[in-house]
């Protein structure tokens, strides 16, 4: 592939990509804002396929290892801590008594129905 | 691995993001999302292991250890109420890494005359740029957020031109790259240039301001990491990178709104600088007119009441106060008190740091109500209690054209019987805007850490 076809089929992605990003993320509601800002933290984390690129080099001199290394290590971070954080706020929207339409759900009971507005709070 | 199969492996990995962000659309699925997006960067991580180019391990290993190890510790032990500096810490660390991966490509190419693409060079400018900004901005905004540097603006006379020449002349520096200029200085002059700018840009935006900042420099590094997948000619980067640019662009734009003020205002008001004469002004004004209460005659209020609104604020979060909240709305409940949560979209310090808290604390989710609803529950509300919050009540958001808050929405917790504020002291908030809320008829103050005050609250209601 030509350099110039690859980069327009590079670019096509990258557009795609913006509109599948808003598309997915105006469905998150208010209440898990804060997880989503740390969830995409995580996602950006994906900087640590560069830095291993850069950092696994053969024949490369002092500055490149320093870089390459430095790179991973500011990487490494980013996708553990991002990952972990958000796993701990969302380990904190489970644990709780079921609503009472959910208890009813469990023990086989017909739901009324209005189950899933009591799950899923409004949005603004 | 050749190209081919390492691409497709990548797709999974891009994959398995597109289903994380879906799944977090919905509290049920979220926990089993933010799994599917780690493991879908273990796949990357493994494919990018088997690449023919990587030949040297040790770096990537040593690397990994210890900024792994950093990670998974500071993530363990930080405090849920620390989590806005923990966020804006990983943040600005990506930043770093994307930034210093063009510093590297560029250094490899560079020597090589006719190997930089016109694009090529395009991109690492743009991630050593955006990727430098993102690190010492965020770095800023956790020094915030952490107290170790002072929250209110930080102003000097001519400060957005001696930032907007910053601004140009990094520009500068990486357009004569572009032209051919392909000399190393440079690049380290538009890395040392945008970290400098990187500081100076957040150091004038107030603390209450860092959650929009934070989400903004969120949406720079997915920016920078996309730009170092142009360099590397790599999809998951572009794809990955540019879903965070995009949602953190969406995120940034929402929380604009949810306080009427546009972006420009936010990065470049100076929001939140407190004129020393007018707060004197102002303290004096209030002195006379503010009323104080007793724990014991706040709690004779809610134990007597019908409906009790909680406000929680960002002074929750620091007294740590929200298990003991609910501790006392369980023990109104117990009374026959209806209790419900009102939650303004940008209280608190990170967009939803109220429902995070309160859900930590095991509040139902039913019952905490956004602006609009709550807002149509105070007129028959007894008492509307405020945690440890202040702007989001400013009643001059509705009615002081002159005031700095004007327009933005706000919970409308005077129109409730009565009003009682938990808050430290008479001092302005994070933002050091007046409050008349504070001096209306219906308001008593009860003075104190939040912690103690619900404490306090709690044994008296107990008494009853």
């Amino acid at each position: 592939m030509s350099h110039g076809l690859l980069l327009a089929f590079e670019v096509t992605i990258l557009v795609l990509a913006i509109f599948l990003g808003f598309e997915v993320i105006s469905k998150v509601p208010t209440l898990l804002h804060t997880p989503l800002m740390s969830g995409t933290n995580a996602i950006h984390g994906i900087v640590i396929v560069g830095a291993m690129l850069v950092a696994g080099l053969g024949h490369k001199d002092t500055l490149t290892t320093v870089v390459g290394l430095v790179a991973v290590v500011l990487a490494s971070a980013n996708v553990v801590g991002g990952f972990v954080v958000t796993d701990r706020m969302l380990e904190m929207f489970r644990k709780r008594e079921p609503p009472a339409a959910e208890r009813a759900a469990h023990d086989g009971r017909p739901t009324d129905g209005d189950q899933s507005k009591r799950e899923v709070p409004p949005t603004q | 691995m050749g190209r081919v199969a390492t691409d497709f492996a990548y797709l999974a990995t891009i994959v398995a993001f597109i289903l994380a962000l879906k799944f977090l659309s919905h509290p049920a699925t979220a926990r089993r999302g933010n799994w599917i997006g780690a493991v879908g960067m273990l796949i990357a991580i493994a494919v990018t292991f088997a690449q023919k180019s990587v030949v040297s391990y040790w770096e990537i290993v040593v690397g990994m250890a210890v900024g792994g190890s950093f990670g998974a510790v500071a993530a363990r032990r930080v405090k849920m109420t620390a989590m806005p500096q923990m966020v804006a810490l990983f943040n600005g660390v990506g930043g770093g890494a994307a930034a210093l991966i063009s510093l590297g490509e560029f250094h490899v190419l560079a020597p090589d005359p006719g190997r930089l693409h016109g694009d090529i060079s395009v991109s690492i400018i743009l991630s050593a740029l955006i990727g430098s900004i993102s690190f010492a901005g965020s770095m800023v905004a956790f020094a915030k957020l952490q107290e170790l540097i002072q929250g209110r603006p930080i102003v000097y006379p001519g400060q957005q031109a001696v930032n907007g020449l910053l601004l140009a002349a990094v520009v500068a520096a990486g357009v004569a790259i572009v032209a051919g200029a392909e000399r190393q200085w440079l690049i380290v002059a538009v890395i040392v240039g945008a970290l400098i700018f990187g500081v100076l840009f957040v150091l004038p935006i107030g603390g209450a301001d860092m959650p929009v900042v934070i989400s903004l420099l969120n949406a720079f590094t997915g920016i920078a990491a996309a730009a170092t997948g142009f360099e590397l000619e790599n999809n998951v980067l572009i794809v990955s990178g540019m879903l965070v640019g995009a949602s953190g662009t969406l995120l940034t734009i929402l929380m604009g709104r949810a306080m009427n003020r546009s972006i420009a205002n936010v990065l470049f008001g100076a929001f939140g600088q407190v004129a020393p004469s007018a707060a004197a002004a102002a303290a004096d004004t209030n002195g006379g007119a503010v009323r104080s209460a007793t724990a014991d005659d706040v709690a004779v209020m809610l134990a007597y009441a019908h409906k009790v609104v909680f406000v929680p604020g960002y002074g929750m979060a620091v007294a740590q106060a929200q298990h003991d909240v609910r501790q006392l709305a369980d023990l109104l409940e117990a009374r026959g008190v209806e209790v419900s949560y009102a939650i303004h979209p940008v209280a608190g310090r990170m967009p939803g740091h109220m429902n995070v808290l309160l859900a930590e604390a095991n509040v139902p989710y039913p019952q905490l109500k956004e602006m609009d609803e709550a807002n149509s529950e105070f007129p028959r509300t007894d008492v509307a209690l405020v945690i440890g919050a202040n702007d989001v009540t400013n009643p001059d958001a509705r009615s002081n054209q002159s005031s700095p808050i004007y327009g933005m929405p706000i919970l409308n917790v005077d129109q409730a019987q009565s009003v009682v504020v938990l808050k430290r002291s008479m001092n302005p908030g994070f933002a050091g805007i007046e409050n008349p809320l504070f001096v209306n008829p219906k308001t008593v103050m009860l003075f104190g850490d939040a912690k103690d005050s619900i404490e306090q609250l709690i044994a008296g209601i107990k008494a009853q």
